[in-house]
């Protein structure tokens, strides 16, 4: 009996440490103005992805992440802050990318990241920079067409932790099993040895993955749409704001056009125009 | 936190029973695999004894990620499909028992050589010795250590997340990506871990006591 009061009590007062210790982190990240901040230090802490072709991806040549956000990012901070305005970038993953926004680590989140009901109430999100649509990857040769090839019970579908590409694809094929792994290179990684049937998220990601991979294509068109937009914390409206500003300027001088052309104009079987809208 | 145990308790009760199952699969395997490869340690074969070194020095000084994935991305790639759930529980079992064989090794050997050397001078082959004298000493001796080895076990069982095994800490992910209550979400998974190791800690303790 003793034992089992000692052991009841440690784990309250565990309870207790985790409660106080929750309570006085939260206060601190959305209490300051990150713009204010940004301004001060002339930088922006962006949260991109490090392991998407297209988006952002690691080039371990020089260990920089390049991709569409990461331009995007550096064009958007240029506007805000002025032309000396530094980007610096974290590397998030879609697991990561909304804790390390709410603690305050990064700034915003530009990591392809879909603007849904859900999300929108613990961030704030900037107008869509960019239209995708769900979609799946399989193997050249796979008898898969569609998502509906894929609505049967045993079936397993491969998705990363975090996207709402999970989500997603329950409503559409509810019967098959969905296997949630870390991010986007251990997923394919699984794909390719057979760990499940198809791949499936952003068009854009997996038509990245098609390029890098040729045995593998994008099938069944997009049964989603993804607007992407950039997220901020809660309680920076001004932030967002400037964010909206930036981008309406970016698109109106021309350089939005030239970023996606930079990135999506030559892919084939990817109608760069509509991901513009 | 209460929203997150009554949203989500089917997903960690089932987190809960497949890292339970799993760490009881690897504890088991690993016990006898690990406490065989500490035997081929001390036996007078040569070829054994290194076939045991190399074994535990290889998979002693891989971490257990990596072992996991080859189970789970490589040999399917070549030889037979494994599911997550199985990669993970190969993969823990095999890097367990390493740890496990040198810590019964250890014990052999603290086992005073006087024991071995008055069996055999008493008529008893080798591996009888083995089995009636110096085992049950030495597995008295290592009690505390493998209760530690068992404890990291269960913990350790978290590497299942990686390949999608749905254990506690996959529920855990999954909650706290769909929810954004990261902490809550991972305080609940501490707990439940607690749950298990805690009475697994005692009873190491227990059986200490009793034996000494």
């Amino acid at each position: 009996m003793k034992k089992i009061i000692r052991y009841l009590g440690l784990l309250t007062s565990l309870c207790l440490l985790v409660m106080v210790l929750s309570s006085c982190g939260s206060k601190k990240a959305s209490d300051q103005s990150v713009l204010s901040r940004a301004k001060q230090t002339n930088t922006i802490v962006w949260g991109v992805k490090a392991d998407t072709k297209l988006f952002g991806l690691m080039d371990v040549k020089d260990s920089q992440i390049k991709g569409f956000d990461v331009d995007m990012a550096k064009a958007l901070t240029k506007q805000i802050l002025g032309p000396t305005g530094k980007a610096s970038f974290i590397q998030v993953s879609s697991q990561t990318r909304i804790p390390l926004l709410k603690n305050g680590n990064i700034d915003a989140v530009i990591a392809t990241m879909t603007i849904t009901p859900d999300r929108q109430k613990v961030v704030d999100f900037s107008n869509h920079y960019f239209n995708a649509g769900q979609s799946l990857l399989v193997k050249k040769g796979s008898p898969i067409k569609s998502v509906k090839d894929l609505n049967k019970s045993g079936t397993q579908v491969l998705a990363v932790t975090g996207a709402n590409s999970v989500a997603n694809f329950q409503k559409v094929a509810p019967k098959a099993k969905v296997l949630e792994l870390q991010d986007y290179a251990q997923a394919l990684q699984a794909l390719k040895s057979g760990q499940g049937k198809a791949l499936t998220t952003d068009n854009g990601i997996l038509l990245g993955m098609a390029v890098e991979n040729p045995g593998y294509k994008v099938v069944g068109g997009a049964f989603t749409k993804e607007p992407y937009g950039i997220a901020v914390n809660k309680g920076q409206k001004t932030f967002v704001k400037k964010i909206n500003q930036a981008l309406k300027q970016l698109r109106a001088n021309g350089e939005y056009d030239k970023i996606v052309k930079k990135w999506f104009g030559n892919i084939s079987g990817f109608d760069y125009k509509e991901a513009e809208k | 936190m209460i929203s997150i145990i009554t949203n989500h308790w089917q997903d960690l009760l089932y987190g809960l029973g497949q890292t339970l199952l799993c760490s009881i699969l690897a504890l088991f395997f690993s016990l006898i695999i690990g406490s065989f490869f500490a035997i081929f340690e001390v036996v007078p074969s040569k070829t054994l004894r290194i076939i045991a070194r190399v074994y535990i020095e290889i998979f002693r000084n891989i971490p257990l990620l990596v072992i996991t994935m080859f189970f789970y991305v490589v040999i399917p790639m070549f030889f037979v499909k494994v599911n997550g759930f199985t990669a993970g529980t190969i993969g823990l079992t095999i890097y367990t028992s390493a740890f496990i064989a040198e810590t019964v090794r250890s014990g052999i050997q603290s086992v005073d050589p006087g024991q071995m050397e008055g069996s055999r001078a008493n008529g008893m082959t080798f591996s009888q010795a083995m089995r009636y004298v110096v085992l049950p000493q030495a597995f008295r001796i290592v009690i505390p250590p493998l209760g530690n080895q068992f404890i990291n076990l269960v913990k350790n069982s978290s590497v299942l997340a990686f390949v999608a095994g749905f254990d506690l800490m996959y529920q855990g992910n999954t909650i706290a990506s769909t929810s954004f209550d990261t902490l809550n979400a991972y305080f609940v998974v501490g707990v439940l871990y607690l749950i298990i190791t805690m009475p697994l800690s005692y009873y190491m303790r227990y059986l200490e006591k009793r034996l000494n």
